[in-house]
């Protein structure tokens, strides 16, 4: 279990003070000075070192994915936060930004540094409105103070942070997609390449990173690279908040150690799974993108991007959502069939028409009312959508189905049998 | 699902006419800031916003217009970022407009049970607004605040943990126009676990 020293979100529910005072009376904005006088290579370098993956779902190696900015580019350079945070299951980024915004902040100052980018835009939903006001005010605190703007904490680089507010787009949170949608065009993704690090906000080099990842940052160069590795396990580093809802007792988010046990994590934090662990159906591990897990491997499974790619599924934004017995599983699918068929941005046909259609056979699926081929019929065409899209919505509209007929394949087929019975 | 906001249709109504308040105006040379100078149309999602809260919470074909035209756009760039994004209605709501949030993780806690609290204080249909305009109710997909499902949002503000009863008693006091509890109902701080913590 991870030690209250350990933790970076020391104010994740908000009882502490959240504006500027509370903040530097927990350490942010102490020395930022001293942490960009390291260089921007050397924090590059720190962030590598710590082996922070990123932590808005894909789990990309954040110190790799912030040294493919150009050095002199000669162009503008962008940090783009993703604070779109809108994957089901997921409201981490939420608590950071209300409770603790000048972590955001702080984070903000330094990996734009890194990246030799002077201006800096945080895209939040648009739905997010008593959190943007609340990340405003400690904006317009930091500006207040000369943390940010010009001379930034007295280090001589200008740096501007601009909060934009999206519209309730679930694609936005794709980063090609934010950036359309911040150059005030639809959101729909772009074709890679050219990758956002050469041509991205206004076709200057940009580096879109999760609001997690971000806040983070500041504390393991101040505490080290090595401190921010020896949690967890190799290439599986740190601590994570994990998201828990659903059927628990105690639905909430909790900082803890990369690699906890699902059972541990579950039982220890969120009060364990309502009518105990034997009445657990399945859990969806990382937010609804990815496959859901039966009893049987939430057991023993581990929280870390391996552990749960081993198991064929992932750890996406570590939002776990739980099932017990009382759950109508092919409905709970069937619903986020439907989420992702209202999501579907209609540029790519194998998604947009998909989507839809997946979802109108995963309705009929709930009642049995479909032939026994048609299960093999959807998953046919979950491969057909799955690669074949621009951006991963494709794929994420496609997991879920699929993990759901990997494990409970008997449970729809016993649907069907019976719609059969009924109807002769 | 019938939702002001996926709504592809412009509402016409006649003398509709559009013209910015004089503090808006003001707002707008701030928020145009943000963006470099030739760079303006970035602002057009803030601006529909600004727009829309002006409008009563829905964006006519003129206030479209007026904000195609502060921005030098066609006006069909604008129609086409209005249609796409969800929190844009483009017909009139109602007073009160409550979006019952009704993906996975709030299902699981009960949010088809509000649905039906909400069809019956508000005495209308999912997706309709009620006949003395006080309420619009909408089902939406995840709003991102799945700790403290089932909730639903109504205007600009989250209501959490909500059960049927808590939730019949916000939307009786919104139709008697009294003053409502915002965040979570049992008196939970965020996310936090323990839940008989009295903030």
């Amino acid at each position: 279990m991870l030690k209250e020293k350990d933790k970076i979100f020391k104010n994740l529910y908000g009882f502490d003070d959240w504006k500027l005072e509370g903040a530097k009376k927990r350490g942010i904005w102490s020395n930022t000075k001293e942490l960009i006088k390291m260089g921007s290579e050397k924090i590059v370098e720190e962030i590598k070192n710590s082996q922070l993956r990123g932590r808005g779902g894909a789990g990309f190696p954040a110190g790799l994915k912030w040294s493919f900015m150009p050095k002199d580019s000669g162009k503008d350079h962008y940090l783009v936060v993703n604070a779109d945070e809108s994957e089901p299951g997921t409201c981490k980024d939420r608590e950071i930004m209300r409770n603790d915004p000048h972590l955001l902040l702080e984070g903000c100052l330094v990996a734009a540094f890194a990246m030799h980018a002077h201006t800096c835009y945080i895209y939040i939903r648009g739905e997010y409105y008593s959190e943007s006001s609340n990340l405003q005010k400690a904006i317009d605190e930091a500006y207040a103070n000369n943390l940010i703007g010009k001379n930034a904490c007295g280090t001589g680089w200008d740096f501007d942070i601009y909060l934009h507010r999206g519209a309730g787009a679930y694609i936005c949170g794709e980063e090609t997609a934010l950036l359309e949608s911040l150059e005030g065009k639809k959101g729909q993704p772009r074709l890679k390449p050219p990758f956002p690090a050469g041509a991205g906000l206004y076709g200057c080099p940009t580096t879109v990173t999760n609001v997690e990842t971000v806040a983070v940052s500041p504390t393991i160069l101040r505490r080290g690279s090595k401190w921010f590795a020896d949690l967890g396990s190799a290439n599986n580093t740190g601590t994570k908040i994990f998201s828990i809802s659903g059927h628990v007792n105690n639905p909430c988010n909790v900082e803890e150690e990369m690699g906890i046990p699902l059972k541990e994590l579950i039982e220890k934090h969120a009060g364990g799974v309502i009518g105990g662990w034997e009445n657990l159906l399945a859990v969806i591990p990382g937010g609804a993108s990815v496959p859901l897990l039966p009893k049987s491997i939430c057991d023993t499974v581990k929280m870390d991007f391996d552990s749960l790619k081993e198991v064929q599924s992932g750890l996406g934004t570590a939002a776990v959502i739980v099932m017990n017995k009382s759950t109508d599983i092919v409905e709970a699918i069937a619903r986020l069939s439907h989420f992702y068929k209202h999501e579907s941005c209609g540029q790519c046909t194998p998604c947009r028409e998909g989507t839809g259609w997946m979802y109108r056979m995963m309705e009929k699926m709930v009642h049995g009312n479909v032939e026994h081929q048609d299960i093999d019929k959807i998953l046919d065409v979950t491969k057909q959508i799955e690669g074949h899209t621009i951006c991963a919505l494709g794929d994420a509209a496609a997991w879920p189905i699929q993990g759901l007929f990997r494990h409970f394949r008997p449970e729809i087929e016993k649907r069907i049998q019976e719609r059969n019975k009924r109807v002769a | 699902m019938h939702h002001p906001g996926t709504n592809n249709k412009v509402y016409k109504k006649i003398n509709d006419n559009f013209e910015w308040s004089s503090e808006n105006f003001k707002k707008i040379s701030e928020i145009i800031k943000k963006y470099p100078s030739n760079r303006i149309q970035s602002a057009v999602i803030p601006l529909l916003d600004l727009a829309q809260r002006q409008n009563n919470g829905w964006l006519s074909k003129n206030s479209m217009e007026k904000v195609a035209e502060t921005l030098s756009m066609s006006y069909i760039r604008v129609l086409e970022v209005a249609t796409f994004y969800s929190m844009f209605n483009l017909e009139p709501i109602g007073k009160n407009f409550v979006q019952i949030c009704r993906t996975t993780p709030c299902w699981l806690r009960g949010s088809d049970k509000l649905s039906k609290v909400a069809q019956e204080v508000c005495e209308t249909n999912i997706g309709e607004t009620s006949d003395n305009e006080i309420f619009t109710v909408v089902e939406v997909e995840c709003l991102g605040a799945c700790c403290n499902a089932p909730m639903v949002q109504i205007n600009d503000d989250y209501y959490e943990d909500l059960d049927e009863e808590s939730f019949k008693k916000i939307l009786q006091d919104l139709k008697d126009n009294k003053s409502i509890k915002v965040g979570s109902q049992i008196g939970r701080k965020s996310s936090q676990p323990e839940r008989k913590f009295d903030a």
